[in-house]
């Protein structure tokens, strides 16, 4: 197994699905047989306003699940941006949600890619699942778990209640890998 | 020649440490009377209370709990949960069960806990010598209300037994008095009523026995009757408070 | 290996439990830990077992104590208030010498404090909360998959003991998520339970009490415990060394705060540092001796603590002198950061060699 060690935070605001995409991040790296650990907006990163979760993967035993400076960060809102961008580890990846996010990444020292995530959801026909757009522009650019490890995840937490929305879910998730591929 | 009166075999055989003229002893007898009448002890448990009758697990010869202040109905719970077969009784003073222990009694019996409750009230703290009690009545002088309890100061005494029927989860209240032989025998109706109920797994009971304390109140042991009779029955009523749905109360 | 579940740790704790073979558990809600009350509230009942959400922790914990003494495995959980709320039962408990088991997953304080993750109960679990001179046997997870395997040791442990056990977790391992394996464990052999409540039907009656008003008796009582306490530091003292073979200093901590400083020991090995951890496993009782053997090799011992300061007396105790004890931490749901960990320790490197 190739040495990995990723840290990664997701911000946004309460009902973008952010501790959600957080969780099915981790439930697939556990699949892969890496060590992971997912903590949700508890801690002094309550403070703010914004939910947040913070994944951590790594091939080793995993030190502290709390990161200061994330080598990632997936952000869906303004707030969230404001607060995480200057956290962010010099030559980190900066995910930001360019649907909502009304201004322009103030890191020059960073790798930016702007996703237009709501509105990609529209078009597909499921608002909420601008999330799992976010989410495919991630793992396009980190690899660090594959698309079918995550669909896995998607299948294991959409129960079979909410299987429904499994395919518009798969579909944004695609989407997104697109997006991030380019 | 035929034996007519034993100690009942519940009972180990040693004297109290009551004072004479207390009531403790009295109750300790109907339960134990009680207990043989229905061949239980070997499935009896007792929790017994912070307050005079904290040595009660010296006179009952069943499986027991000596309590924190307050908190048998809690104990009780958790035995009585883990033994539904067991048959749990709580013995607790005035002090302990309406003062401390309010939370603890109110929710067992609203849980409709299956266990039976003995509550002495005597109106006073015996043990710690002569304080207040939260069912003193109005103007009894007391160690800790030298003038008289006055409901300006220190409130009214509590009604326990009219307080726990009003919960639906309690299956039988009743309030009886321990200061004269008729009422004794009444007395141990009502216990016998309670475990009975609990035996057949109906819920929660309790019976407040009403207590003459002697040395508490500073009188001999016949005033402290008639002062059970002229002063604390008309503030404490006696009757059947709440009984199983088939049932009348008998007052 | 048994297949890897995703899991808070909250959740894991109560799974844990059950898989344990406790059945009982009596407890009240307090944030950060009500996942562990809401879990067992739905499966106790699917083994046979009994949830009862109390009217207060103090009613849980003597829910505890009457199951305890009629021989069930027993749990509560709560919080630090309201594990302070729990103090005195737990006195009565270890006095009674019931075995139970007691986490609290601890938040910033005093008074009603915060939410957030705290290390600031540590005199409260380890040096007897309540009244009386007795102690828990106390068990600080820094994983989740430490919290699983601590909660299955510690029902073991207050059987073998009859002593409470507590599990001293922080917020942080209630609210993380990690992969998880049960594992399928050999039964302990235990001693039975022949003093417990239960009827007394063809033996004497059984006496769960901790009232001894005769002197003398009272002080065989409390000798007894105190040989059992002796046992327990002899037997039961559990530590981890992580780096220290070669380390010149040293960083002590426990729960999450070890994770935290394991990080903070990579990146100052990275610029040249050796760094080291120790990291007790069980609280009380300490591992004094770890000390008292590391302080031989090293000059500097770092404490970390979310607290102001409650470890770092005991591994004072455990230096005797032979060491310098530092100290750093934070406080009030603040969470010490690796960065500030390696700080630190580059500021009293940099002190020793001025």
């Amino acid at each position: 197994m190739k040495s990995l060690y990723e840290n990664v935070i997701v911000a946004g605001f309460g009902g973008q699905g952010v501790l959600f995409i957080g969780r099915l991040l981790a439930y697939a790296a556990m699949k892969e047989g890496r060590n992971v650990t997912w903590i949700p907006s508890y801690g002094p990163e309550m403070r703010g306003g914004t939910a947040n979760c913070t994944v951590v993967i790594s091939n080793e035993v995993i030190g502290s699940p709390v990161i200061t400076s994330p080598n990632a960060l997936i952000v869906m809102n303004n707030p969230s941006l404001d607060t995480f961008e200057p956290r962010l580890k010099t030559g980190g990846l900066l995910i930001m949600n360019s649907s909502l996010i009304t201004r322009e990444a103030k890191r020059n020292d960073v790798r930016v890619i702007k996703v237009p995530a709501n509105k990609t959801a529209s078009e597909l026909g499921n608002d909420r699942a601008a999330n799992m757009v976010m989410l495919g522009a991630y793992i396009a650019h980190k690899k660090v778990v594959t698309k079918e490890n995550i669909l896995e995840a998607l299948k294991k937490y959409l129960g079979e209640k909410k299987m429904a929305l499994f395919e518009t879910n798969k579909a944004a998730l695609e989407k997104g890998i697109e997006i991030g591929s380019l | 020649m035929k034996k007519v009166f034993e100690r009942p075999k519940s009972m180990f055989p040693v004297p109290t440490h009551y004072c004479p003229g207390c009531g403790h002893g009295i109750v300790h007898r109907l339960l134990a009377e009680v207990i043989d009448e229905f061949g239980i002890r070997e499935r009896v448990v007792g929790v017994g209370p912070v307050g005079c009758s904290v040595f009660i697990y010296n006179y009952i010869n069943c499986d027991m709990y000596e309590a924190a202040h307050g908190r048998a109905p809690a104990i009780a719970t958790g035995c009585k949960r883990m033994h539904p077969d067991l048959i749990v009784f709580t013995y607790q003073g005035d002090g302990d069960l309406a003062s401390i222990g309010t939370a603890e009694i109110i929710h067992a019996a609203n849980r409709g806990e299956n266990i039976t409750v003995l509550f002495l009230n005597n109106a006073i703290y015996g043990m710690t010598g002569g304080q207040m009690a939260p069912t003193t009545i109005l103007g009894q002088k007391t160690t800790t209300s030298p003038l008289g309890r006055s409901s300006k100061r220190e409130g009214y005494p509590i009604r326990i037994a009219e307080m726990l029927a009003t919960l639906e989860g309690a299956t039988y209240i009743a309030r009886v008095s321990v200061h004269n032989p008729k009422a004794i025998i009444a007395a141990k109706r009502a216990l016998k009523k309670a475990f009975k109920i609990q035996i057949e797994g109906l819920g929660f009971s309790l019976v407040e026995f009403l207590s003459q304390c002697p040395t508490g109140w500073g009188m001999s042991s016949r005033e402290a009757t008639k002062w059970v009779e002229e002063k604390m029955i008309p503030c404490f009523p006696l009757g059947e408070f709440k009984v199983p749905r088939s049932e009348k109360p008998v007052k | 290996m048994g297949e890897k579940v995703l899991i808070t740790g909250n959740e894991a704790i109560g799974e844990a439990a059950i898989k344990a073979g406790c059945r009982f558990f009596f407890g009240y809600p307090i944030t950060p830990q009500n996942k562990i009350p809401e879990y067992l509230s739905y499966r106790l009942p699917q083994v046979g077992g009994c949830f009862i959400q109390a009217e207060s922790e103090i009613a849980a914990i003597y829910m505890v104590f009457g199951a305890a003494g009629a021989g069930a495995r027993v749990m509560t959980s709560s919080s630090s208030p309201g594990i302070s709320l729990k103090q005195e039962g737990i006195s009565y408990i270890a006095g009674a010498e019931l075995p139970c088991v007691i986490v609290n997953v601890m938040r910033g304080g005093p008074g009603l404090g915060g939410i957030l993750p705290s290390q600031a109960d540590y005199f409260q679990a380890t040096k007897g909360g309540g009244h009386g001179g007795y102690h828990m046997l106390v068990l600080a997870p820094s994983t989740v998959q430490e919290s699983v395997d601590l909660m299955t040791d510690a029902f073991d442990l207050a059987d073998k003991y009859r002593n409470p056990v507590m599990v001293l977790a922080d917020g942080y391992i209630g609210q993380m998520m990690e992969p998880v394996e049960f594992k399928e464990r050999p039964q302990k052999v235990l001693p039975t339970k022949n003093w417990a409540i239960a009827g007394a039907k063809n033996r004497p009656r059984n006496l769960i009490r901790s009232l001894y008003l005769d002197p003398e008796e009272l002080e065989q009582h409390n000798l007894k415990l105190h040989r059992k306490y002796l046992e327990m530091a002899k037997n039961e003292v559990r530590v981890e060394t992580y780096l220290t073979e070669d380390a010149e200093i040293i960083i002590a901590a426990y729960g999450t705060v070890a994770r935290i400083a394991k990080t903070a020991i990579k990146m100052l090995r990275e610029r040249g540092i050796k760094a080291g951890l120790v990291r007790p496993i069980t609280v009380y009782p300490f591992p004094y001796e770890t000390f008292a053997k590391i302080s031989e090799k090293v000059d500097n011992i770092l404490v970390v603590e979310m607290s102001l300061g409650q470890m770092i007396e005991d591994v004072k105790l455990g230096v005797c002198g032979k060491a310098k004890v530092h100290f750093y931490g934070r406080t009030g749901g603040m969470v010490p950061t690796y960065d500030e960990i390696v700080t630190q320790i580059e500021k009293i490197v940099k002190e020793e060699v001025a």
